[in-house]
């Protein structure tokens, strides 16, 4: 096997043999069958050079970011980084050198040469509100340059809860009017990447997937690839043993936290929520939330933000109950009303009552 | 309106809605149905008429005698689903976690392997009595809507739960929400319809032991 790819790898210490085993790996996760591990690592490494090297543009909208750092920082610079060797990123505002008009030139010079070929990423929300005055890049708001930008893409892929969802931003009461992509776009094959921010890996797996098959992976009724949002985080959890034992932390300080037993009463909202952290985890695999100790929040699931407190366990109510002091209120006073009425009834019954005398009886 | 909106709805507004009425109305017919208080008895008691209601409060819990063979599937499949209804719904810990939220009282749980167990009889022993209900001519005679509709609202709330419990049907998050709406839909039926027996029952078992009691029939 041979190309630009492994010759790059090469001169990073980085051997074909690692490559492969990168590339098994990945597939595995996606749950691909064997050869497609080799197939992904063919279609990369016979990818051409710089200049024909698929065009990724990724869009920034209301965002904070978290997802560009996920992507790049915690795997860097393992060889999740190195995947980015085969696309041609053409704009990224985080990364790119180029600023301004520059900036801009870059990306509608790769709209212009990739036309009905580029893959569009996106993280963030887009306002409505105020027609899209919220947030704005280049003079445009979001909702034109999403629009303008994603013609002539030939997939999208929402990053992040944001992007998927509308996320955060779009947390009641919704202020700028904060929708996803899909709730704009509806001509366009789309990918919903979930998360706050999302797996890494879960990226360059789509993107592998994409580069190797020309298509998406298999996706669930929210859009997201099944391979990593398949099952959830209570059904793959280390800790679910102790929930179906009934063991759980009662604090965080308690006994049970300390013995690693089940968060769910801790607010845990792992029972509802769709990712693979419980099984590829975070920071090149040393950890995940709920290793550490804290309960799921629940990030790759729509409005897990307005879920109800993340500290509040499942089955607790989401609000504190409002209606139920007036509720018992009415109940007493028609109970009582009831009581007199009845109580009323029965003595008009007996005021009215006549005694039957033998001489009645012998009329 | 999506799955997570869906289950939000049902833990928030829904279920405040749903303790509302449940409360109003209990309130409302416990105080309605004692309030109505009953005619003083003057005639000489026959026999000392308290132990007489606590013994029936008892007796009554248990099959009167040769019934349990001239009719074992009432009895049988009552006690089993009454038994395990009960259980399923006290001894389950997301569920005791729910009344310690809304009461602060609070006990242990059975695992999780265990409250499958019991809820796949309790479903077996509800399928039992209805179809009994259904293919015994006396019985189906006497059957109003009522009763149906009852065991229905009674049934979901058990069947929607285990099937949340075991992933069937429909995803987690949605089967959990409709769950906990069945739930709802029986908290509001209750206190109007037969099911108020739960509250009930006791106390009518106290008091016609008193009367008999009183008459000089001693249990």
């Amino acid at each position: 096997m041979h190309g630009p790819l492994i010759e790059t790898l090469a001169r990073q210490g980085v051997t074909r043999r690692t490559f492969m085993k990168y590339c098994a790996t990945l597939a595995s996760m996606m749950a691909l069958p064997p050869a497609a591990g080799r197939a992904m690592a063919e279609a990369m490494a016979a990818a051409p050079s710089a200049s024909k090297r698929p065009s990724v543009i990724w869009l920034p909208f209301q965002e904070c970011t978290g997802c560009t750092e996920s992507i790049t920082r915690s795997h860097s610079p393992t060889l999740e980084g190195l995947i980015f060797d085969v696309i041609s990123l053409d704009y990224q505002e985080t990364l790119m050198a180029a600023a301004g008009h520059q900036a801009e030139e870059a990306l509608h010079a790769a709209m212009k040469a990739n036309e009905g070929k580029y893959l569009l990423i996106v993280d963030g929300s887009i306002p409505l509100g105020l027609d899209g005055a919220y947030s704005c890049i280049g003079g445009k708001s979001n909702l034109e340059t999403l629009k303008e930008v994603a013609k002539g893409a030939a997939a999208i892929v929402a990053m992040g809860s944001c992007a998927a969802y509308g996320g955060l931003p779009r947390a009641n009461p919704n202020p700028t009017g904060a929708v996803s992509v899909a709730d704009i776009i509806k001509d366009k094959p789309i990918i919903n990447i979930p998360g706050c921010p999302p797996i890494p890996v879960v990226m360059t797996g789509v993107l592998a997937h994409f580069l190797t098959f020309g298509s998406l992976p298999e996706l669930d009724k929210l859009g997201r690839p099944k391979a990593f949002y398949g099952e959830t985080i209570h059904d793959r959890c280390y800790r679910r043993p102790f929930y179906d034992q009934g063991k759980f932390a009662k604090t965080f300080d308690d006994e049970g936290a300390r013995n690693g037993w089940c968060l769910f009463e801790l607010g845990c909202k792992g029972p509802i929520t769709h990712n693979a952290c419980a099984t590829v985890k975070w920071n090149g695999g040393t950890s995940w939330p709920v290793e550490s100790g804290h309960g799921c929040l629940g990030c790759s699931e729509p409005d897990f933000w307005d879920g109800g407190g993340f500290y509040k366990a499942l089955s607790m109510p989401a609000n504190p109950l409002k209606m139920v002091a007036g509720a018992a209120a009415v109940g007493v006073a028609v109970g009582v009303a009831t009581s007199v009425l009845n109580r009323g009834k029965k003595g008009a019954a007996r005021a009215a009552h006549e005694k039957t005398t033998l001489a009645d009886l012998e009329k | 309106m999506n799955e997570m909106q869906f289950l939000t709805w049902v833990r928030g507004q829904g279920l405040d809605l749903a303790v509302s009425l449940f409360l109003l109305g209990v309130l409302w017919r416990l105080l309605e149905i004692y309030g109505l208080g009953r005619k003083k008895d003057l005639t000489a008691p026959r026999h000392a008429s308290g132990a007489s209601g606590w013994h029936t409060v008892f007796r009554r819990s248990l099959p009167a005698e040769s019934m349990l063979k001239k009719s074992p599937v009432t009895y049988i499949a009552g006690y089993t689903f009454h038994l395990g209804l009960g259980l399923v719904v006290f001894l389950f810990a997301p569920h005791i976690k729910l009344i310690q939220s809304l009461t602060g009282l609070h006990w242990p749980g059975l695992p999780s392997q265990f409250i499958d167990l019991i809820a796949i009889v309790t479903i077996a022993a509800m399928v039992v009595v209805l179809a009994d209900r259904i293919s015994k001519p006396v019985k189906r005679f006497i059957s109003t809507f009522e009763d149906w509709f009852t065991w229905l609202v009674t049934f979901l709330p058990l069947l929607t739960g285990w099937l949340a419990v075991r992933h069937l049907l429909l995803p987690y998050t949605s089967m959990l929400a409709v769950h906990i709406l069945c739930v709802e839909i029986l908290l509001i039926v209750l206190p109007f319809t037969k099911l108020f027996h739960a509250f009930t029952v006791f106390g009518s078992r106290w008091y016609n032991g008193t009367v008999n009691g009183h008459k000089g029939v001693v249990v």
